[in-house]
């Protein structure tokens, strides 16, 4: 008989190996899964994990990494804090598209002036916007309790119909000859994120950065970081500190929210390049695989983030070159996250074989 | 505008089937609750019961069949759940968000071949004489099975938690699955079988979206109804008649809204459009005072050390 036995200490060697045990696992059963759609699921895997890094076209792949990653990166930054202290917040896509609303919406009032301080402006619209779109939800578990998962979540929808309404109305480009969508934000200098398009640098990459050593010196060397892990591992314990949960809610929702908006400014001045009804991907909902993936550890948020991006890239080529459908890198991703979690099982518990006892 | 457009019993006729698919997944979701598991993937199962029984009525040209199906499709989705929360002992809300991830991937993979068909026609009831009385006829014998379905559930779920052995367990098992396992009931069994319940109600609730309500397979067609489900539990404060009310309240609300936009109302159709999920915010955070009846063991993690 197969009993669990309850490690006194979570296994520290498990807690770093399962992600990589996971990534295998998921290569094995999602190269099954493309072998059941009918692709060679060796060259699959090739071309998803091996090609953008280094095949023929890597050169033009590459730059990509930095531009699909940063954003992941940026948004399960801000999610791991909240997740660590317990706080979930799920609506990072709709932070993500308000931030986007608030900085494009900043940057097309300048139009066309040419003004150093327009693009600075602009970071700051697109942080509040996702703050105070997560603030929302903070502001009501807060106030009356009720559940940010829930609040959070409904606020993407009503996020996606605000951006359709903006980039169809308020924000349509007025010379645009009456097709959705905003000014495209490339074409106005001051306003762009792009630091150096052919090399996939926009200003998003660096924030990331940022974020990721800011959130590794908050948890570590910060007491606002100590209460963090705290109230996450025991929080009646934390509370016993003198840990006030109403302010770490407001504070995890509230970086979360502004990171999340800031990844939705950088991407629509730059990647995306326009305000469009669809300009949104479903980072946001990625990023929860990243934070997870990563362990909620800073650092390893910065090469889960990569990782996925790398799935993404991998998975458009596979695409265009093996006619993999789409939804067949969303599956691959959601089982990622599945072998994460079942196999997390080994940092907590022992397996043990065990005769039955006579009772 | 035009709002004598809009037809009052016919209203409340679609206002029915609007809220079926909410109802389904609800009432699935109350008893997977009430045995003390949060599944947040109901989305996700909706979303696979919604492609299953399409595919399934499609293939085989009875509608009946497809919803059986996309009950077994939800409820072995919600078999990973179980894998992961049961056996693997993971974080619940963790897990039910990968379902959810997992459930709308596999749902257009699944869905490739199935977009722009027109699915076999649900039947209706069709009793001579009761279905042609002027008010009553559509709105109460107008409908097909599945919503009768529906309702029937909640009159059972309600009536088993009250009233019968297995309700009481569940419940026990809900509230203090230590208590229930010192007691020799067998806790990880109960709720598995109460997430496979929540996983086949959902599954059909998807179904009726695909088969009744649109009809037709669109990806990310259930968009946000299992979330709003989620939040009519808590609405519902875990009692079953007040899911079957939550239900044709917010069914009320989106019916409204779409009669409204086709009305012309010279409200912009994006802001009609984003009501539901307003509403269910404004309702999550009046109820949030009652919160005394959520199982005391909802979400937390069993395992039994001796």
């Amino acid at each position: 008989m197969i009993v669990l036995e309850r490690r006194p200490q979570p296994s520290r060697n498990w807690a770093l190996a399962t992600p990589l045990v996971a990534v295998l696992a998921t290569m094995v059963f999602g190269g099954l899964l493309f072998a059941v759609l009918g692709k060679n699921p060796v060259e699959a895997i090739r071309t998803i994990f091996w090609d953008p890094l280094f095949g023929e076209f890597a050169f033009y792949y590459r730059p990509q990494l930095l531009v699909k990653g940063a954003p992941l990166v940026l948004i399960a930054i801000g999610l791991s804090l909240g997740f660590k202290a317990g706080v979930w917040n799920i609506g990072a896509e709709g932070q993500y598209i308000m931030g986007a609303l608030a900085g494009a919406g900043v940057g097309l009032a300048f139009y066309p002036l040419d003004a150093w301080y327009v693009f600075p402006l602009m970071v700051i619209g697109g942080a509040l916007g996702g703050w105070a779109w997560a603030m929302i939800p903070a502001i009501l578990k807060v106030r009356f309790g009720t559940n940010e998962i829930l609040v959070s979540l409904m606020l993407v929808y009503v996020a996606e119909q605000l951006l359709a309404s903006m980039s169809l109305g308020l924000m349509r480009n007025p010379e645009g000859h009456g097709f959705p969508g905003s000014r495209n934000l490339n074409d106005y200098a001051a306003a762009t994120s792009w630091i150096n398009q052919n090399a996939g640098l926009h200003w998003g990459v660096a924030a990331a950065l940022i974020a990721v050593i800011f959130a590794y010196v908050l948890l570590n060397r910060h007491m606002l970081g100590f209460h963090i892990r705290l109230t996450g591992e025991a929080p009646r314990a934390a509370r016993f500190a003198g840990v006030n949960p109403a302010r770490l809610i407001l504070f995890c929702l509230g970086i979360s929210g502004a990171l999340a908006g800031l990844a939705g400014l950088f991407e629509v001045a730059g990647p995306a390049g326009q305000v469009s009804i669809d300009f949104n991907i479903g980072y946001g909902f990625t990023a929860i695989i990243v934070a997870f993936l990563g362990r909620l550890h800073p650092l390893g948020i910065l090469l889960a983030g990569g990782l996925m991006a790398l799935t993404y890239i991998g998975g458009e080529i596979a695409q265009s070159q093996l006619g993999l459908p789409a939804a067949a890198i969303q599956v691959f991703q959601g089982m990622l996250l599945f072998f994460l979690l079942a196999l997390d099982l080994l940092t907590h518990f022992r397996i043990r074989l065990r005769k039955r006892e006579v009772a | 505008m035009d709002l004598s457009s809009i037809n009052p019993v016919l209203l409340i006729a679609s206002l029915m089937v609007a809220a079926t698919p909410i109802l389904l997944a609800a009432i699935g979701e109350l008893v997977v609750e009430k045995a003390g598991v949060l599944n947040l993937g109901v989305e996700g199962m909706m979303i696979t019961g919604a492609i299953c029984g399409f595919a399934i009525a499609v293939e085989t040209g009875s509608p009946w069949l497809g919803f059986g199906g996309a009950a077994i499709g939800g409820a072995a989705l919600s078999l990973l759940f179980v894998l992961l929360t049961q056996v693997a002992l993971a974080n619940q809300v963790a897990s039910g968000l990968a379902l959810t991830l997992f459930g709308l991937g596999l749902s257009a993979l699944l869905g490739q071949r199935y977009v722009g068909i027109k699915p076999p026609p649900t039947p209706r009831l069709d009793i001579p004489l009761l279905g042609d009385l002027p008010v009553v006829g559509p709105i109460l014998f107008g409908h097909d099975l599945i919503l009768y379905l529906g309702i029937a559930l909640i009159a059972a779920v309600w009536a088993a938690l009250k009233y019968s052995r297995a309700g009481l367990i569940l419940r026990a098992v809900g509230e203090s699955h230590d208590a229930a396992h010192a007691l020799g009931y067998k806790v990880v069994r109960i709720r598995i079988l109460a997430i496979l319940f929540g996983g086949a109600c959902a599954g059909l609730g998807g179904a009726y979206i695909s088969l009744v309500r649109v009809p037709q397979w669109t990806e990310g067609m259930t968009a946000g109804v299992g979330w709003i489900a989620l939040a009519l539990v808590v609405f519902a404060s875990w009692k079953p008649w007040r899911v079957l009310l939550g239900a044709y309240l917010f069914g009320g609300i989106t019916v409204l809204q779409l009669n409204l936009q086709a009305a012309g109302v010279a409200i912009p159709v994006e802001y009609l459009a984003m009501s539901p999920y307003l509403i269910t915010i404004l309702v999550l955070v009046i109820l949030s005072k009652d919160k005394s009846r959520a199982p005391a063991s909802l979400g937390k993690i069993f395992h039994a050390s001796h």
